[in-house]
């Protein structure tokens, strides 16, 4: 419950600093570049094998009901409203996620946060804006890029390595992911970014003291927003779906 | 001007501080002495708003800053520079930007001035063309330099000073003790200053507060302290340990 109410009083600290400061452009392109550029590994690997695996094994269910060609058909819907943003949060909670927290929970232990507040600098302005407008600029556009690699290879793999006619299965997947499912998928890719970088921030600014501080934080920052990412993943489905009818 | 008024202030079930009252006139060059974790640090903090007392009021210049909000209190800060215990300089930013970092932020000044100023700052403190150096690179001596280079180069009125000479030899703490009394004198600040390196306290205070018990148990000149005949005090100062009373 503590943990709630810090987290609120920091949620509407942001949204304070969201209207009346101006991030310095500098600090934001550092965060775009860490957070968007430095992510790209392990995202693509992430969506390359996912959409992989998803093909072989979604071929291989269809071909016992003579289905082959709407395996595309799945891999695209489940890409792009579920699998591309989920695993996209979870690989970048675990690697932005945990960064911002080490770093930010450094910076306390150390008293480099005090200091920033002694020079008469809101923690919240320099800390965590930057961080916060950088992962909700970056997390759609990986989201999309997972998703792109995820049915590129899912197409090379049904197509080439199992056999399935490619204008069936890309009619079929065409027909089926609707432009819905990529606006969800993005939207979720910057409600997953939100949770990211506020939980992240959050855990890093409020560590206790010493080394071991720093590393309960690091490791309650990926736990709690990989936990958040997947709990509020099934109520933006909900919601979304039942918003849009589909 | 700063006035501390019964301040309290406990961390769960331990109390740090309990009741302690003092003055400090603007141009004072005070030293606040005491055991390790005997709350000095935790004082100094409510002095410059980074911790909120549980009872009692903190006036600068008159004004109670004990119940002001996080922003509110960043424009009563622009009057205090803080030198930390480890001189918490911004690891990814380099000694210019550090040291110009409140000029930065403040909005007001050219990158061409904020180098000057930062130039002359590091002059000061004789740490020339260092500005390029990462704090990683620097001795502690220096980074204590850069620290208060940094806590003074917005030119505050006070000037709160945290262990400043913790951790460095004789010779490196002779060289900070007279940067504090230059800055002291050339600048016209306000000096608070928390210690229990006596060699230190007795070279820099014009008055000493002794903080025992978790209050304020001495406010005398600082011959006045080194000539003290009370047996806490005598013992302090010329550092006498007695077995039974160690409570580390």
């Amino acid at each position: 419950m503590l943990d709630l109410g810090g987290f609120a009083l920091l949620a509407g600290e942001v949204l304070r600093s969201l209207v009346s400061v101006r991030p310095s452009l500098r600090d934001l392109v550092y965060q775009l570049y860490f957070i968007g550029v430095k992510s790209q590994s392990v995202v693509l690997i992430t969506g390359a094998f996912t959409g992989m695996v998803l093909c072989a094994q979604a071929f291989f269910q269809f071909q016992k009901i003579k289905m082959e060609s709407g395996t595309l058909a799945l891999v695209g819907v489940s890409m792009s409203s579920e699998l591309g943003p989920v695993l996209t949060g979870l690989m970048v909670a675990g690697r932005v996620g945990a960064a911002m927290a080490a770093e930010l929970g450094t910076m306390r232990v150390t008293e480099q946060v005090d200091a920033l507040r002694t020079l008469a600098t809101h923690p919240v302005d320099y800390l965590v804006i930057p961080r916060l407008l950088g992962t909700l600029i970056a997390m759609p556009l990986l989201t999309v890029e997972a998703v792109a690699v995820g049915i590129g290879s899912a197409y090379i793999v049904g197509v080439h390595f199992l056999g399935i006619d490619a204008t069936y299965a890309w009619a079929h997947m065409l027909k089926y992911t609707g432009k819905i499912d990529i606006m969800m998928g993005i939207f979720k890719g910057i409600c997953f970014g939100m949770i990211i970088a506020l939980v992240g921030c959050y855990k890093g600014m409020n560590c206790r003291e010493g080394a071991e501080g720093v590393g309960h934080a690091t490791t309650e920052a990926v736990v709690t927003a990989s936990i958040a990412i997947l709990m509020s993943n099934f109520f933006l489905t909900m919601a979304l779906r039942g918003l849009f009818k589909t | 001007m700063i006035e501390v008024r019964d301040l309290k202030r406990s961390f769960g079930t331990h109390c740090v501080l309990d009741g302690v009252s003092f003055r400090i006139d603007a141009g004072e060059s005070v030293v606040i002495m005491g055991r390790s974790g005997g709350g000095k640090s935790v004082l100094l903090k409510h002095l410059v708003g980074l911790l909120t007392p549980d009872a009692g009021e903190v006036l600068v210049d008159g004004r109670n800053i004990a119940n002001l909000g996080e922003r509110q209190m960043l424009e009563v800060r622009s009057k205090f520079g803080v030198l930390f215990q480890g001189a918490a300089l911004f690891d990814s930013l380099t000694v210019a930007e550090n040291v110009g970092f409140a000029l930065d932020r403040s909005g007001r000044f050219t990158p061409m001035e904020i180098a000057h100023r930062v130039a002359e700052i590091l002059e000061m403190v004789e740490l020339p063309g260092i500005q390029d150096k990462k704090p990683s690179e620097l001795s502690g001596g220096m980074r204590k330099r850069v620290g208060l280079a940094r806590a003074i180069v917005h030119r505050p009125s006070i000037v709160l000073y945290d262990e400043p000479t913790t951790g460095l030899d004789p010779v490196v703490s002779d060289s900070i003790d007279q940067l504090i009394l230059r800055v002291c004198e050339q600048m016209k600040v306000t000096s608070i200053v928390v210690t229990h390196d006596m060699r230190s306290a007795r070279r820099v205070a014009r008055r000493i507060l002794y903080l025992r018990d978790r209050r304020i148990y001495l406010d005398a000149p600082t011959e006045e302290v080194f000539a003290s005949t009370d047996s806490a005090v005598h013992r302090f100062v010329n550092g006498i340990s007695v077995p039974k009373e160690i409570t580390f």
